[in-house]
């Protein structure tokens, strides 16, 4: 056990480095450095995701899985999950919403206190993805709750996820 | 130039309560590099409790008085343990007031609220973490109180303070009694904090809950006392286990120049007991909820183990 | 007339002769019946606890004989230090549930008639006054038996249950198997040297001034230890507690338990430091083992159930052995002329019982109102009443509170100070002792551990969460006597917890008679709001700054936060989002004492049953499934059920004798005439 940790603490890191290893263009790097500002502001660099899985096929949840994994490394911009809603800023919607999942869904975002974000994420959680239609789904998130952002993507990578989340800004700065 | 012990006594409380959250972030950083990654800042723990006193406070509807009550108790008697034991000094007005018997009864009361605050909303999860923080506390209260009853002998007094004059005036550095305590001190630690392989601090599955479950209802402002309030006691067991086993550095009077030097001593063997803690977090799995009970008895083991040797050697 | 502490037990009495008198004239008109007489019992027991505590605080003995009694035997009557002591805790806790009882006997009007309580209860408490002020051994058994009696049909109140007789016929055999026990030790302190000529040497002070051979001193001490660690409850006599104290009214049960079981660690007090005073060091071994495994067995039987009072009555066993606990250490550093440290230890053990007093009174006080309100003792029925009954709560809590020895109430302090004589052992001269005394304190920490659980999972099930039982409204707060009594009895609590300086000053002449050490001048050291039992260095503790600072801390933590009106909202609770949230699906009793009950199972004989019947619609989804568990507790079938058993067995064979006819039993006449004219 010694020599693996030495190993990692000796080692080069394999995060990919923000913002040069995300391979994005400089006005998105830009848009990015703003949401880290703006995140700062409102929330003091200090975010807490509830992760809530409506109905969807965990490809999304592994993506978000992914987030925290030494490649991405989410928390070292000082993003943590939590267990339950009323720890958490903000909530982090998969799915397409299925109809068990509903007063759920309803019950955790009442649960949250303010101020809070809803980030539908995926496909499915914006309109259905390739449930649309169905009679057992609500057809995405923005039907059962207020949404304030979303991220698209079938599944939408970590990358996607991370920079996304600059969509909030805009919201948040009104 | 001697400051006024009371001057010292607040200025160990502010050493509390600003360095427990970077000790927390010491923690979290070291863990990160043993794991090969990129660490948070070491103020992470201080970030997260000021965004949450600025966030509401949902409540529960059925929540009672000790529901609300329950997190400005756990931290006001945190603050009065950070009181008693000798960070900075070892001549301090307050430390007369407990002994270390009534530390182990003051940490006991504020987890008796937790508790019932965790059973007072009437979720399975509440009533489930209650349950286990109470087995588990019932198992380490005596082996806790058998390692302290061996530093006392050692220091002659059930005084913290006392104690921690006798050990540093020591002539002999290893006591075979001190080591037994001081191992069975560091499981009973892992035991009351709440860490690896007790309970994992930073688990989501409920079931594998214990600390954590008795405050997931919590939210905004209360979430923020609870939550510095836990890491103020990692602290104050890590302070404790410095005054009892490794005490040199801690002046006898308030000199400002050895103040200093202590302020600067504390920091560098709290550095060290985080590595030692994140070895032992990396190195164990959590256990299951009965294999606890073995664990604690080792602890308890040890610790009469040193209070027979201290009588058979000593 | 000179005012002294006689005259004011005396007056105690007559108030109590008072209320017998009344009762045959105001039996007609209950409630003023109720009002009268237990408002005179207050008055009667607040007259008892000034005379003890005058008689402790001057350190004066009075002795009066009688003119009562058998010819040539009459009764002697002694207020002494130790007497004082005991009527203090026995006048002051009886004072708070006689003030309660206003309230809560009217719960019975209607139902049954009250006359029966009032007069037995009048006599259980003089039963208990006159124990304690017993001077010789025919008047303490005569006063020993009036309050088993009394408390027998106090018990047996409630009689048209079975299990109540059953109960009620348990304790008396229990107690009359325990009192056989102290006429024999009696008997050996009195006669046995000199051979019973006279029968003068019946009073306490000849034997005091009897010297016995060590061999039957032991054989006194044994038989009294056994008789009085039967009303005491001490395992494994302690088979009637949880069966008596349950079916009780509550205000009987908080007088038994509060104060009865400590008229029985009077005795042993009395009859080891007092009549016999020297003594080798097992003895007090002896005493330390049992209060030991008393303790322990004691609260895990406690952790185990979930009928309210039946937990409270298992606590009371827990409690009697930190009691004998402190005294057994007494014993163990008197017999080896360590002074000081036996006093630390009485002193600890007496302060103890005290405490035990007001915090288990006033805990079965609180399960009376509770049972008044909702009609129901099963904790897994309750739940949620702290909307109900918000001042019942915080006065159990309260409660709760003291029992788990948590600061800064009364428990933390007796119980810090039992530590404190544990960790000076070391001072033995006897290795062996030394070795196995820190043991005694890690399982005392157990103990209190183990009561902390215990009380968060009573305190939770039955007032916090939601309601699991079936009731829907009805449920009311106490009555203005009722929370009276309770809070009289938590104020208590605290300054037992605040002033501890006080009382062991008001304590050390106590145990300068009895063991010959003080320690209040060391304990009081540094002035009143510092306890230092041996020494300033040695240990400290200080009960009024610790509860000041927690105070100051957070109120201004709350001040400073409290900022924003109207921030705090209320929403659903959280459960995981689930829809249908009833209240079954909280923690029970049962499942809160889950974990303990695996790990500590081994000492009881446990059956878990599941069984699931057959679901009507599809095997996958089951409509219900039975759970059943018992607890049984092991003492019964390898102790009693044997002594059950054998004792039938002989009766059987001696009622062979009763053959039912005339000429067999004229026969037996014929042949005893015949014997006791031979050998007359």
């Amino acid at each position: 056990m010694i020599k693996e940790i030495l190993k990692n603490i000796f080692s080069k890191k394999r995060v990919i480095p923000f913002p040069e290893g995300f391979n994005v263009s400089p006005t998105q790097v830009a848009k990015i450095v703003d949401f880290q500002k703006k995140v700062d502001t409102i929330f003091g660099r200090s975010l807490r995701i509830r992760q809530i899985d409506a109905g969807s096929c965990n490809a999304c949840e592994w993506e978000c899985t992914a987030l925290t994994n030494p490649i991405y490394d989410i928390q070292r911009f000082g993003i943590d999950f939590v267990a339950s809603p009323r720890h958490a800023d903000m909530l982090l919607v998969t799915g397409p919403v299925s109809r068990q999942m509903e007063f759920a869904l309803k019950r955790t975002t009442i649960a949250t206190p303010e101020p809070r974000l809803v980030v539908a994420c995926g496909d499915c959680a914006k309109d259905g993805g390739i449930y649309k239609g169905s009679y057992a789904v609500a057809n995405g998130v923005g039907n059962v709750i207020p949404v304030d952002a979303v991220i698209p993507g079938c599944p939408p990578t970590p990358t996607a996820i991370i920079l996304a989340l600059s969509e909030i800004i805009d919201k948040v700065a009104r | 130039m001697n400051i006024d012990p009371l001057i010292v006594e607040i200025l160990q409380i502010a050493v509390l309560l600003i360095v427990a959250p970077v000790f927390t972030g010491w923690i979290k950083m070291v863990k990160c590099w043993f794991q090969g990654r990129t660490s948070p800042s070491l103020f992470q723990p201080w970030r997260d409790i000021v965004k949450l006193f600025s966030k509401d406070v949902t409540l529960a509807e059925n929540a009672s008085w000790i529901f609300r009550f329950t997190p400005y108790l756990v931290f006001g008697i945190s603050v009065m343990a950070g009181g008693i034991i000798p960070i900075l000094s070892m001549d301090l007005p307050l430390s007369a007031m407990a002994d270390v018997i009534a530390l182990v009864a003051l940490f006991s009361i504020a987890r008796f609220f937790t508790a019932l605050a965790g059973m007072d909303i009437g979720t399975a999860f509440g009533g489930m973490g209650a349950s286990r923080e109470m087995t588990i506390a019932s198992l380490a209260e005596p082996a806790m109180l058998m390692a302290v009853f061996a530093v006392s002998l050692v220091g002659k007094s059930t005084s913290v303070s006392q104690m921690a004059i006798v050990i540093s005036q020591g002539h002999s550095l290893l006591r075979p009694s001190l080591v037994f305590a001081l191992l069975a001190f560091i499981l009973i630690t892992l035991a009351e904090t709440g860490r690896v392989p007790v309970d994992n601090p930073a688990t989501h599955l409920e079931l594998t809950m214990i600390h954590e479950a008795m405050i997931l209802e919590y939210s905004g402002r209360h979430l923020a006392l609870i939550e510095w309030a836990s890491m103020m006691k990692l602290f104050l067991f890590a302070v404790l286990g410095i005054a009892s086993f490794v005490p040199w550095g801690i002046p006898r009077n308030g000199e400002l120049l050895s103040v200093a030097v202590a302020l600067l001593v504390l920091l560098f063997k709290l550095a060290g007991i985080g590595v030692v803690l994140v070895l032992i977090e990396t190195g164990l799995a959590k256990m299951r909820i009965f294999r606890i009970t073995e664990f604690l008895g080792s602890a308890f083991l040890f610790a009469t183990i040193g209070m027979m040797s201290y009588f058979m050697l000593e | 007339m000179l005012l002294s502490p006689i005259n004011v037990i005396s007056s105690s009495f007559a108030v109590l002769l008072l209320i017998l008198a009344l009762t045959p004239f105001l039996r007609l008109n209950q409630r003023l019946l109720i009002n009268v007489g237990f408002f005179l019992a207050a008055i009667a027991s607040f007259f008892a606890a000034v005379a003890g505590f005058w008689s402790l605080v001057n350190g004066m003995t009075t002795q009066v004989i009688l003119p009562i009694g058998l010819p040539d035997l009459p009764f002697h009557l002694r207020i002494d230090l130790l007497s004082g002591y005991f009527l203090v805790v026995v006048g002051l806790l009886a004072f708070f549930v006689s003030i309660y009882s206003i309230g809560y006997v009217k719960g019975f009007l209607g139902q049954r008639s009250v006359t029966h309580l009032v007069v037995f209860y009048v006599l259980f408490l003089a039963g208990m006054v006159l124990v304690v002020l017993a001077d010789d051994a025919l008047f303490f058994l005569i006063a020993w038996e009036m309050m088993a009696a009394s408390s027998y049909f106090l018990v047996l109140y409630e009689d048209e249950r079975v299990e109540n007789r059953r109960a009620a016929f348990l304790y008396l055999v229990v107690a009359h198997v325990g009192a056989i026990a102290i006429l024999l030790s009696f008997g050996v302190l009195a006669g046995l040297t000199t051979g019973f000529s006279g029968f003068q040497n019946y009073t306490f002070d000849a034997m005091r001034a009897a010297h016995l051979p060590p061999e039957l001193a032991t054989l006194a001490f044994l038989l009294a230890f056994f008789g009085f660690s039967a009303k005491a409850g001490v395992i494994p006599l302690h088979i009637w507690l949880p069966e008596a104290h349950p079916v009780a009214p509550s205000n009987v049960s908080a007088l038994m338990s509060g104060v009865m079981l400590k008229t029985a660690i009077y005795g042993i007090v009395r009859v080891v430091f007092d009549l016999i005073r020297v003594f080798p060091w097992w003895w007090g071994a002896l005493v330390l083992v049992f209060g030991l495994v008393s303790a322990v067995m004691g609260v895990l039987y406690a952790l185990m159930q979930h009928d309210l009072k039946r937990l409270l009555a298992y606590h009371s066993v827990e409690n009697i052995g930190i009691i004998l606990i402190g005294i057994g250490l007494s014993m163990i550093f008197t017999s080896f002329n360590m002074s000081l440290l036996a006093a630390l230890a009485l002193i600890a053990g007496l302060y103890h019982t005290l405490n035990h007093a007001m915090f288990k009174g006033l805990l079965f006080m609180g399960a009376g109102s509770v049972l008044n309100a909702t009609h129901e003792r099963n904790m897994e029925e309750m739940g949620g009443l702290i909307r109900f009954m918000p001042w019942t709560a915080v006065l159990f809590l309260i409660g709760c509170i003291s029992i788990s020895a948590l600061p800064p109430f009364n428990g933390f302090v007796s119980e810090w100070l039992t530590y404190q004589a544990f960790l000076l052992s070391p001072a033995l001269p006897s290795p062996l002792l030394n070795l196995m005394i820190p043991l005694g304190a890690a399982l005392l920490a157990l103990t209190s551990a183990l009561a902390a659980a215990c009380f968060v999972k009573a305190f939770g099930v039955t007032f916090l969460g939601n309601h699991r039982g079936h009731h829907g409204g009805h449920i009311h707060e106490a009555g203005w006597s009722m929370r009276l009594g309770m809070l009289l009895a938590a104020l208590a609590c605290l300054g037992l917890g605040i002033f501890p300086t006080y009382m062991i000053g008001w304590m050390d002449p106590l145990a300068e008679k009895l063991v010959g050490g003080k320690i209040a001048a060391s304990a009081s050291g540094l002035g009143w709001m510092w306890l230092t039992p041996i020494a300033a260095e040695r240990a400290s503790y200080s009960a009024p700054l610790a509860f000041i600072g927690i105070l100051t801390v957070v109120v201004v933590t709350y001040l400073l936060l409290h900022a924003r009106p109207g921030a705090i909202r209320r929403a659903p609770l959280w459960n995981c989002g689930f829809e249908k949230v009833t209240s079954r699906m909280q923690y029970t009793a049962t499942s809160f004492a889950m974990p303990l009950r695996r790990i500590f199972g081994f000492l009881f004989s446990i059956k878990e049953h599941v069984r699931q019947p057959p679901s009507a619609s599809h095997p996958a989804f089951p409509d219900r499934i039975h759970y059943h568990l018992r607890v049984r507790d092991r003492f019964w079938t390898w102790m009693y059920q044997p002594v059950i058993d054998a004792s039938f067995w002989l009766s059987r064979r001696i009622g062979r004798m009763q053959q039912g006819r005339i000429q067999i039993y004229l026969i037996y006449s014929f042949v005893t005439i015949l014997v006791l004219l031979i050998f007359s």
